[in-house]
């Protein structure tokens, strides 16, 4: 793990959406805009976003299961894994806090301590 | 019991949170404080016979814990360097060390921060009441199953899940800042509260064991009141349990039969216990906006002033209930309140309310809402029905005590049915 300070602890924030048919198109131009600025807020708060995510609507995905090709997510949510990012944070409270802050349309999020991250090269 | 099984009891109970708190400070993980802090107990058992209780005992304790901490962490090293740290290493300066002078006496913040950190909302309820009990209370994990009715290996790695929660997650070690403070206050308080009952109504169990959950969460309630003296709601949890333990005998007959409020000897209860509740509850109440813990401890302290169950100040206990419930609606506040409704207005205009959240359903399963109804229906004349209702609180019932007190119900009601 390659954290910028060894007081730091990394988490991944997943964002769950509660996805729309023409999601992503049809995310609300408020919640596109404060995820533009968001990044900012965080360092301000002491934390660090190390990399982030953003994923096309569920439907599509493709799952594969014991080398079965099916349609659709590995497994059916109401709410869907729409991204995450990668967040340095003193601890849990620190990270609680900005994670409740993540732009979410209709959803929520789900905050795990991080076990490892391998970043390509840049090609 | 000797004198030295005895002394090491009364550390056991008195001194063990402080003990671990700040044997945390050394290892900056809870596993190996814990293992540390145990150890040290057993040790004090042959250290004391041999040489005699020393004068500061919490102090002897800490010192053992200590040394043992530190060799436990000498031969982790390598593995150790590669968990996450309790505490930041500016908390492990010489600030810290500063209590090294008196033998290693936590300061009360530290006792605070465990609780915190057992009582964190990102572990699961019944996850932070184990972790209290083992980690604040000193409880073994085989009495902390018992009381659960879970088998030992169970709530073994119930407690293991929590600890490496804490660590991986790294829930921090700390008291929450002011913002957070009320929030997190009232999830510790309900953890002591959850305590209490279990001991108090538990659904099975052995009596001895149970006893011991409301004598841990009384000495809970204390420890939190002294080290939170400006929380209201403490002093509210605090008086809220005194009125039960003040109630507590008089609550089952001598063959262990539930005995109701109404029913209850009321000289039998205690009237210090009664009083010193009710002197907190005054106090708390003068402290702004009341409160769940302050209202239920209000209305408590109430019922055991009265004379008699008829001559309680109803009106005042369902002004109670009106404001409980803004604070803290719940379905079981309101099936409460429709008591005291029935008490002030007749239990014709109660018996709308209960049905109206048989209706809504969140209370299925929970057999206080037909038992309730039956008394209403009994009281309506409709004993036919109250029977029914009171058969059905039975089949949702685990508690022997309970089960006796409802079945025999049915039948006074209604011979015939």
């Amino acid at each position: 793990m390659t954290t910028t300070d060894e007081t730091l602890t990394q988490y991944v924030v997943l964002i769950y959406e509660h996805q729309t048919p023409n999601w992503p198109d049809d995310m609300p131009p408020e919640v596109m805009a404060a995820n533009e600025t968001f990044d900012d807020w965080i360092a301000e708060q002491g934390g660090r976003v190390v990399a982030g995510v953003g994923l096309q609507a569920s439907d599509t995905a493709t799952a594969v299961r014991n080398g079965v090709v099916t349609d659709g997510p590995f497994i059916e949510t109401k709410e869907a894994l729409a991204g995450l990012y990668v967040l340095e944070a003193r601890d849990l409270d620190h990270a609680l806090a900005i994670a409740r802050m993540t732009p979410v349309a209709d959803g929520g999020v789900e905050v795990r301590p991080l076990l490892g991250l391998q970043l390509g090269e840049p090609g | 019991m000797t004198d030295v099984e005895r002394a090491v009891a009364d550390a056991h109970r008195g001194e063990w949170a402080a003990v671990l708190a700040a044997t945390v400070r050394v290892t900056r993980d809870l596993d190996t404080a814990e293992e540390a802090v145990q150890d040290a107990y057993v040790r004090a058992l042959q250290a004391w016979r041999r040489d005699g209780v020393p004068a500061r005992p919490g102090a002897w304790l800490t010192t053992v814990a200590r040394r043992t901490a530190l060799n436990l962490l000498r031969r982790r090293r390598t593995f150790e360097a590669k968990l996450p740290l309790l505490l930041g290493p500016e908390e492990t300066g010489p600030g810290a060390t500063a209590t090294d002078g008196d033998g290693g006496a936590a300061i009360p913040d530290d006792r605070l921060r465990l609780v915190f950190t057992c009582c964190h909302p990102a572990l699961a309820p019944e996850a932070q009441v184990a972790l209290t009990l083992r980690l604040v209370c000193g409880v073994a994990t085989r009495d902390i199953a018992r009381a659960f009715l879970v088998a030992e290996p169970t709530m073994a790695a119930r407690l293991t899940r929590a600890k490496k929660k804490i660590a991986a997650a790294r829930i921090p070690y700390v008291v929450p800042p002011a913002a957070e403070l009320p929030a997190r206050v009232d999830a510790a308080l309900t953890v002591v509260h959850l305590l209490y009952s279990t001991g108090h109504t538990a659904p099975a169990g052995d009596d001895l064991v149970r006893r011991e959950l409301c004598e841990r969460a009384l000495d809970l309630a204390q420890v939190l009141r002294r080290l939170l003296p400006d929380h209201p709601e403490v002093a509210g949890l605090h008086a809220l349990l005194l009125v039960h333990e003040a109630r507590r005998r008089t609550r089952t007959d001598t063959a262990g039969r539930l005995v109701r409020l109404e029913d209850q000897d009321r000289s039998a209860w205690d009237r210090d216990l009664i009083a010193e509740a009710d002197g907190m509850v005054v106090t708390a109440l003068r402290a702004g906006p009341p409160g769940r813990f302050t209202l239920q401890a209000a209305i408590a302290s109430l019922h055991a002033q009265a004379p008699t169950y008829e001559s309680t100040d109803w009106a005042q206990i369902l002004a109670l209930y009106d404001e409980l419930g803004r604070v803290w609606s719940s379905p079981v506040v309101a099936l409460n309140r429709a008591v005291a409704v029935a008490m002030v207005h007749g239990p014709e205009a109660a018996l709308p309310e209960v049905e109206r959240l048989e209706g809504g359903g969140r209370l299925a399963g929970y057999h206080y809402l037909p038992a309730t109804k039956a008394d209403l229906l009994h009281r309506v004349g409709r004993d036919a029905d109250a029977a029914d209702a009171y058969r059905a609180a039975l089949a949702l019932c685990d508690n022997a005590a309970e089960r006796e007190y409802l079945a025999e119900r049915a039948r006074s009601v209604d011979p015939a049915g």
